[in-house]
C-alpha cells in the first residue's frame, strides 16, 4: 500500500510537469469540444489527433489523449442535452433525460448535473483504479505466451459473447481484422504475405491507424452526414453565476445514482466489448428501477442524466485498467491508445509497470488531475460551447475530412495509405448498415500481431502440441472462460427458440 | 436496391473476399501447416482465418435465406436517394482531394476541397468560406511543418516551387 501511495505521488508530481500539465488541459479542452459535436466522440478525436502527438515524448502523448478521453466522456453530454443529438454512443442514454429538461427550459440543470456526475464517475473509478491495477499487473507477470494468446482470445470471446450485435457478422469482423494485421512480411519467416496486385505499398502492410481513421474519421462522418442530414437544431441555454451555485446545491439529489453509476461504469468497462455504451445504459436501467420516482424517468429526471454521465466516464477509466495491465483494450478508444503505445517503442501489458513505472503513473496521477481541470473547463466553458455546435456541419465535416486524410499521411509518410483510408472508410460505412460490427475489426488490426507472435511461440516452444494451451492451469482457465463466452449468445438464442415453440405448442 | 438484397450482396461478395484471401496465400506458396522442425508455416494464420471468414459469411447467407437477421427482412432502401447524393458528393469530393494532391499538392488541393464544400455544398457567404480556405491550410501548415517536421505532398515541380516561397517567407520571419 505504502509503495502504491509513493507511486501516486511521483506520478502525481509528473503529471504537474509544465509540459504534462498542458498537455492535461489542451486534451481535456480538445476533448470535450469534440465529445460536444454530434457524430464525434473519444475514438474519433483519438483517432485524428495521434498523429499530432508525436510532437512530444510518449509519456506527454499518452496524458494528451487520455485526457481528450475523459473530456470527450464530459462532452458528450452536452450535445446530447442541447441538441437531442448524442455527441456520441456513450452519450446516448443522457438523451432520455436531457433532451426532456431541456425543453423544459432546464439545459443548464442538466449540463450541470452531467458535469458533476462525470466528476464523481471520474473520481470513484481512478481511485478504484489505483487500488487494482497494481496486483493485476504483478499476478500478470506469471503470464506466458500460452497465457497471452487465451488472453487474447478473450478479448475477440466478449466481443462475441457481450457485444450483443449479430454473431457470424461480429466473428467476421474480428477475423477481417486479425487477416489484415497479417499483411506484409512475416515476423518469423521474412516472407511477404496478401501482397495484393503485387503492390509495394502493401508490403508496408497496413497501419492500424489507416483503418482506424477510415472508418472512425471519414466511415463515422459519412454516417452522420446521412442521419442529420447537415441540419441540427439547438435548444437555447440560459446560464449565468447565479443559476451555477443554485444547481450545485441540487448535487444531493442525483449523489446516489452517480456513486452507483460509477461502480457500474467502472467494472463494466474493464471488460472488453463492454465499454461504455452499455455502462451507461445499464446504468440508466438501474437508477429507473430503483427510484422511488421511476416513472418520471424520460421525462426529463436531473438522476436520469447523472446516472449514464457517472457511468460512462468511470467506464472510460475502467477500460484503461485491461489495456495497461494485460495489454488488452476494453474498448475501440482504448485499442487505438494501445497501437499508439506500440508505436511509442512501448509495449503494453504487465511488463510495462515493471519496464516503465515513470509512464504507467504519470498516466495514472494525470487522470485524478485531468479529472478536476474537465469539470472546471466544464462547467466555465458551457456558453463557448453552445456557440461552438452552432457551428454549421457543412463547415465542420470538411475540417475533419482533411485532418483526416493529413493525419493518416504524416503517420505514414505515403499518398497510397489516405487512399487506403478512404476505401476502409466507405466499406465500413456501408457494412455498418448492415450491421456488421466495425469497432471488432479495429480492435483485431491492433492485437492482431501480438496474437499471432504468441500462437506461434507456444506453438514453436511445444513442438506443434496444441494441448500446450491446456496444460498451463491459467491458460486453460481463460480458454475455458472465451469458450463460455462464445457459447453464451448460442445456447441463449436456442433456449430461447426453445421456450418459443413450447409456449407455441 | 432494398437493405435485404443489399445483405445477399455483400454475404456473397465477403465470402469471394475470403476464398481471394486463401487462394492468395496458397498461390504465393506460404505453408499453411507444420514445417518441419521451424514450426507453424508463414500461411498457416492468414489462410485458417480466412477460412474463419468464409464460414462466418456462409453463417450469414444461411441467416439471409432462412429471414434471420432484420436486415434479410428488410424491404426499405439500402441507401435513399437523398442519402445517395449527399454521400457520393462527399465521397467523391475526398476522392478528387486525394487524387488533386498528386498534382498541385494538398494544399492548394484542400483549398479546392473547403471552396467547394463550404461555398458551393454549405452556401455560405465568401466571408466565411475565404476564412476557412485561408485559415486551415495555415493552421495545418504551422502544426505538420513547422511544429511536427512534416512535409505534406506539393505537387508537381511549378506547385512545389510555390510552396517553397511559402517556406522562405516562413524562414525569413522566423530566422
Amino acid at each position: 500500500m505504502d509503495s502504491i501511495i509513493t507511486l501516486l505521488g511521483a506520478g502525481l508530481l509528473q503529471s504537474f510537469e509544465p509540459l504534462n500539465l498542458a498537455m492535461i488541459f489542451l486534451g481535456c479542452l480538445a476533448g470535450l469540444f469534440i465529445g460536444a459535436m454530434p457524430g464525434l466522440g473519444s475514438v474519433n478525436g483519438v483517432a485524428i489527433l495521434l498523429p499530432v502527438t508525436f510532437l512530444v515524448p510518449p509519456t506527454s502523448a499518452i496524458i494528451f489523449l487520455a485526457a481528450l478521453y475523459y473530456g470527450a466522456m464530459y462532452g458528450g453530454a452536452v450535445s446530447s442535452i442541447t441538441l437531442g443529438i448524442p455527441g456520441a454512443s456513450t452519450a446516448v442514454a443522457t438523451v432520455f433525460d436531457g433532451r426532456p429538461m431541456a425543453q423544459k427550459g432546464k439545459a443548464d440543470q442538466a449540463l450541470m448535473a452531467a458535469a458533476i456526475a462525470s466528476f464523481i464517475g471520474g473520481t470513484i473509478s481512478v481511485i478504484l483504479f489505483t487500488g487494482f491495477a497494481p496486483p493485476l499487473a504483478a499476478f500478470a507477470l506469471k503470464f506466458g505466451p500460452q497465457e497471452e494468446f487465451a488472453l487474447m482470445l478473450l478479448a475477440f470471446a466478449t466481443f462475441i459473447g457481450l457485444g450483443g450485435d449479430d454473431i457470424p457478422k461480429t466473428i467476421f469482423s474480428i477475423l477481417i481484422g486479425l487477416v489484415m494485421a497479417t499483411v506484409g512480411f512475416d515476423i518469423i519467416s521474412g516472407k511477404p504475405r496478401l501482397i495484393f496486385f503485387d503492390m509495394v505499398d502493401f508490403q508496408r502492410g497496413i497501419e492500424f491507424l489507416v483503418l482506424a481513421i477510415g472508418i472512425y474519421g471519414i466511415g463515422e462522418m459519412i454516417w452522420t452526414l446521412e442521419h442529420t442530414k447537415g441540419g441540427i437544431q439547438m435548444h437555447k441555454v440560459e446560464i449565468g453565476f447565479k443559476r451555477i451555485v443554485d444547481n450545485l446545491r441540487q448535487v444531493k439529489q442525483y449523489f446516489g445514482t452517480a456513486t452507483m453509476g460509477s461502480f457500474i461504469g467502472f467494472f463494466v468497462g474493464t471488460l472488453p466489448a463492454a465499454g461504455a455504451t452499455p455502462a451507461a445504459l445499464m446504468s440508466y436501467g438501474l437508477a429507473k428501477t430503483f427510484s422511488k420516482d421511476g416513472d418520471s424517468f424520460g421525462k426529463g429526471n436531473v438522476a436520469g442524466v447523472a446516472a449514464p454521465e457517472a457511468a460512462n466516464n468511470a467506464a472510460s477509466t475502467g477500460s484503461m485498467l485491461p489495456m495497461l495491465t494485460l495489454g488488452i483494450p476494453g474498448s475501440p478508444t482504448t485499442a487505438i491508445l494501445l497501437g499508439g503505445m506500440i508505436i511509442w517503442g512501448l509495449r503494453p501489458g504487465p511488463l510495462l509497470f515493471a519496464e516503465s513505472p515513470d509512464f504507467v503513473w504519470g498516466l495514472i496521477g494525470s487522470m485524478y488531475v485531468a479529472n478536476f481541470v474537465t469539470v472546471v473547463l466544464n462547467i466555465a466553458l458551457i456558453p463557448v460551447f453552445i456557440r461552438v455546435l452552432a457551428m454549421p456541419f457543412s463547415v465542420l465535416a470538411p475540417i475533419i475530412f482533411i485532418l483526416c486524410t493529413v493525419g493518416v499521411y504524416a503517420t505514414t509518410d505515403r499518398m497510397f495509405d489516405t487512399w487506403l483510408m478512404l476505401f476502409l472508410g466507405c466499406m465500413g460505412y456501408l457494412m455498418r448498415k448492415l450491421n456488421y460490427p466495425v469497432a471488432p475489426a479495429v480492435l483485431a488490426i491492433v492485437l492482431g500481431p501480438l496474437t499471432e507472435q504468441s500462437l506461434r511461440q507456444s506453438l514453436i516452444g511445444s513442438q506443434g502440441d496444441p494441448m500446450t494451451f491446456l496444460e498451463r492451469p491459467i491458460s486453460l482457465t481463460v480458454i475455458l472462460l472465451a469458450v463460455a463466452l462464445i457459447c453464451y449468445p448460442i445456447v441463449n438464442s436456442f433456449l430461447k427458440r426453445r421456450k418459443t415453440v413450447k409456449i407455441a405448442e | 436496391m432494398n437493405v435485404r438484397t443489399a445483405e445477399l450482396l455483400m454475404g456473397f461478395g465477403m465470402l469471394l473476399a475470403s476464398l481471394g484471401l486463401m487462394w492468395t496465400v496458397y498461390s504465393d506458396d506460404l505453408t499453411i501447416g507444420w514445417v518441419q522442425g521451424v514450426g507453424p508455416g508463414a500461411g498457416m494464420w492468414p489462410f485458417w482465418l480466412s477460412l474463419g471468414m468464409a464460414g462466418s459469411s456462409v453463417w450469414t447467407l444461411v441467416r439471409w435465406f432462412k429471414g434471420v437477421t432484420p436486415e434479410s427482412r428488410n424491404e426499405d432502401p439500402y441507401i435513399d436517394p437523398d442519402t445517395i447524393f449527399m454521400v457520393g458528393v462527399t465521397v467523391a469530393a475526398i476522392f478528387c482531394l486525394l487524387l488533386f494532391s498528386s498534382i498541385i499538392g494538398l494544399y492548394f488541393s484542400m483549398m479546392l476541397f473547403l471552396l467547394f464544400y463550404v461555398k458551393v455544398l454549405g452556401r455560405h457567404g465568401w466571408p466565411v468560406t475565404i476564412g476557412v480556405m485561408i485559415g486551415v491550410p495555415v493552421a495545418v501548415y504551422m502544426l505538420f511543418e513547422v511544429a511536427l517536421n512534416k512535409y505534406l505532398p506539393r505537387g508537381l515541380p511549378f506547385f512545389e516551387n510555390l510552396m517553397l516561397h511559402v517556406d522562405d517567407f516562413r524562414y525569413s520571419l522566423m530566422y
